[in-house]
């Protein structure tokens, strides 16, 4: 009887290692591609939306705030020149005394005014109705910031320390929540999205507003929302359930 | 002190040898050195990031914005007298359009120096000479001001080189008609942020005209008292004294616009708590609208232009320091008072959040802020200074009757 020849045995094995790591991530882009293949465009068929429902919105609960800021290397903010993608608001009702809680943070506009006013460009919006600060561009005029109707954008004030693959931030220049576009391209739901559910609460919907069979469309349209600051018409991305 | 022939009209060469003004060295130096300081704080902004300032994310525009408001608006009404002189063919005026188009150039630089050093990015000015959203107020105005800049040197040329005067009265017109223009998109930069209750008008782009009307007046009435004392070549009394009243009608303009503007807020509620705040209770800035704008920057000048006894040449420079102490409080009260108060984003609720939602936004100007801004005004003085010393801009010899004849 012949010995075993195991230096071919190594050798599939060898192959069958090289095979798996070379196809995991054909296989991940495979998964990605039911968003979005990489390369291609964003379409005005999707229009992304988030919708809060201030009835589940936990006052003091910060879940959302904390995901996000971690999610983008953004430093806990403890000052007025600190960065704030997103914030907490506390609500009273001025003539009934109800109480509500909401986050806020950039809306998402159809028509945003810091896209309008920004000289030189670098505010924009994608196809898919996402608001982008290109930081190539962005000059640090601030004149976005004047203009933007919810206090949503933040200047970068100082140095940045540990950031993030994803979220490019830089000195001098304005940011704002970016519906973390990176997690949306590859087919999942922003932080904030996530880290909601994750405390019990589900208070903050994400999804495809065009898309009629998505849960955001059924339930815009089941429930009377509100737009923040509906007189501007800037036709928010953002709808608030409950105010 | 040297005496000068009095040519009947600016005649080269502007300094016959032994005769040019005293002490250009020392004032430039002194120029330099506060551009120098200005130059220094810039810097160090630059390389801490804004949090060295006492802007922050409500209050996003501060006092270098103020300073360069100042600067840029004044600028368009330096050139007034120039065109008085070259739009309506006043000969006194026309005399005296190399100095207003020199301080409208000065003005217009100083008060870019601070926009572009305040900018987050600075270095990245060409970006936004090569990148334009012509969708953007701001974007048209980096058009408009550049070509001020290049109109008014070319409208100096015409006035300074004699082959070229007969051009002066057509580049004076399209220098006015650029400068109307001008400054309705400098106002417009607020009167189209709707989001804001102390901007949001259609009123503002008219009343930063009427702004610009007179506080370029005032400078140009100081600079010219000044530039006369440096050549020994006094202002005549009856030209003076035109600009003194014509200085109280642009005075009464800003008064009455103003006025128009805040009426018409009182008019509607939603825009009460913002009024209240800025004309009552808002601390600095209902103080500052007060006394520092309505009291300094409106009463006293228009009691000086049009008191008889008050027509001296002393009485005339505190009036055109009172519009610019005016002025500044009026773009204070302007620009940080309509910031600080808080953005309403949730009608009919009280609002609080970590992010001062609801509450009324600190601002605290920093040395720095205020080095910077005042860099633009050593800019302006210095581009005005060398101008007088190298051109022969300021009028002297005696202005003919009929010219002066008004009043």
């Amino acid at each position: 009887m012949n010995p075993v020849d195991t230096s071919r045995r190594a050798f599939l094995g060898g192959t069958a290692a090289f095979a798996g790591v070379a196809l995991a991530p054909g296989i991940l882009l495979y998964e990605y591609a039911a968003a979005k293949a990489p390369g291609e465009a964003v379409s005005s068929a999707v229009r992304w939306g988030m919708l809060v429902d201030t009835t589940r919105c936990a006052s003091g609960c910060t879940a959302c705030v904390d995901a996000c800021h971690s999610e983008h290397g953004v430093p806990k903010p403890a000052r007025p020149t600190d960065a704030q993608w997103i914030r907490k608001v506390e609500l009273k009702d001025l003539r009934t005394g109800a109480v509500r809680s909401a986050p806020v943070m950039c809306q998402h506009c159809a028509e945003p005014p810091c896209v309008d006013v920004c000289p030189t460009g670098a505010s924009f919006k994608r196809a898919d109705g996402i608001v982008l600060v290109d930081r190539h561009t962005c000059i640090g005029c601030r004149y976005c910031m004047m203009a933007c109707p919810y206090k949503a954008r933040s200047f970068v004030h100082e140095p940045t320390a540990g950031q993030k693959t994803d979220t490019p931030r830089g000195k001098g220049c304005v940011e704002s929540c970016n519906l973390c576009v990176h997690r949306v391209d590859r087919g999942g739901t922003p932080a904030c999205v996530e880290a909601c559910a994750d405390a019990g609460h589900r208070a903050i919907v994400f999804g495809d507003l065009n898309d009629p069979a998505s849960e955001i469309a059924q339930r815009v349209r089941a429930a009377t929302t509100t737009q923040l600051r509906a007189d501007l018409r800037t036709d928010n991305g953002v709808r608030y359930l409950g105010l | 002190m040297s005496t000068r022939p009095a040519p009947a009209h600016r005649s080269p060469p502007a300094w016959p040898s032994g005769t040019a003004p005293r002490g250009f060295a020392a004032l430039a130096a002194a120029g330099a050195a506060v551009l120098a300081v200005a130059l220094g704080a810039a810097h160090y902004m630059e390389e801490h990031g804004h949090v060295v300032t006492g802007m922050g994310n409500q209050v996003v525009w501060g006092l270098p914005h103020v300073f360069a408001l100042f600067l840029i608006v004044a600028s368009s009404g330096a050139l007034n007298v120039a065109s008085v002189g070259s739009v309506f063919g006043e000969a006194a005026y026309k005399r005296r359009a190399p100095v207003s188009a020199l301080l409208a150039l000065a003005l217009l630089a100083g008060g870019l120096m601070v926009l572009v050093l305040d900018l987050g990015r600075p270095e990245r000015l060409v970006v936004a000479a090569t990148h334009y959203n012509f969708r953007s107020i701001f974007a048209w105005n980096m058009i408009l001001y550049n070509g001020f800049l290049a109109i008014l040197v070319a409208y100096l040329w015409t006035n300074l080189e004699r082959r070229f005067v007969p051009l002066s009265t057509p580049v004076g017109i399209l220098a006015f008609v650029w400068r109307i223009v001008l400054t309705t998109g400098t106002g417009s930069i607020f009167g189209f942020l709707v989001s804001r209750q102390g901007y949001a008008s259609g009123l503002v782009a008219p009343l930063f005209i009427a702004m610009s009307l007179a506080w370029g007046l005032a400078v140009f009435l100081l600079v010219q008292g000044a530039l006369a004392r440096w050549h020994d070549a006094p202002v005549p009394e009856a030209f003076r004294l035109r600009l003194r009243r014509l200085l109280g009608v642009f005075v009464a303009t800003v008064a009455y616009l103003t006025a128009v503007l805040h009426l018409t807020n009182l008019y509607w509620a939603k825009q009460a708590a913002f009024e209240r705040f800025i004309l009552v209770d808002g601390a600095p800035y209902a103080w500052l609208f007060w006394a520092g704008w309505a009291g300094v920057g409106t009463a006293v000048p228009l009691v000086i232009a049009f008191h008889p006894r008050l027509a001296g040449p002393r009485a005339t420079t505190i009036a055109a320091l009172a519009v610019i102490a005016g002025a500044f409080a009026q773009l204070y009260v302007f620009i940080v008072g309509a910031q600080a108060f808080p953005l309403e984003i949730f009608p009919g609720y009280a609002t609080s959040s970590a992010f001062r939602d609801g509450a009324v936004a600190p601002y605290v100007p920093s040395l720095p802020e205020a080095l910077l801004g005042l860099g633009g005004i050593a800019l302006a003085y210095l581009i005005v200074l060398a101008g007088a010393r190298l051109f022969d801009v300021v009028p002297r010899g005696i202005d003919a009757p009929a010219a002066d004849g008004g009043g």
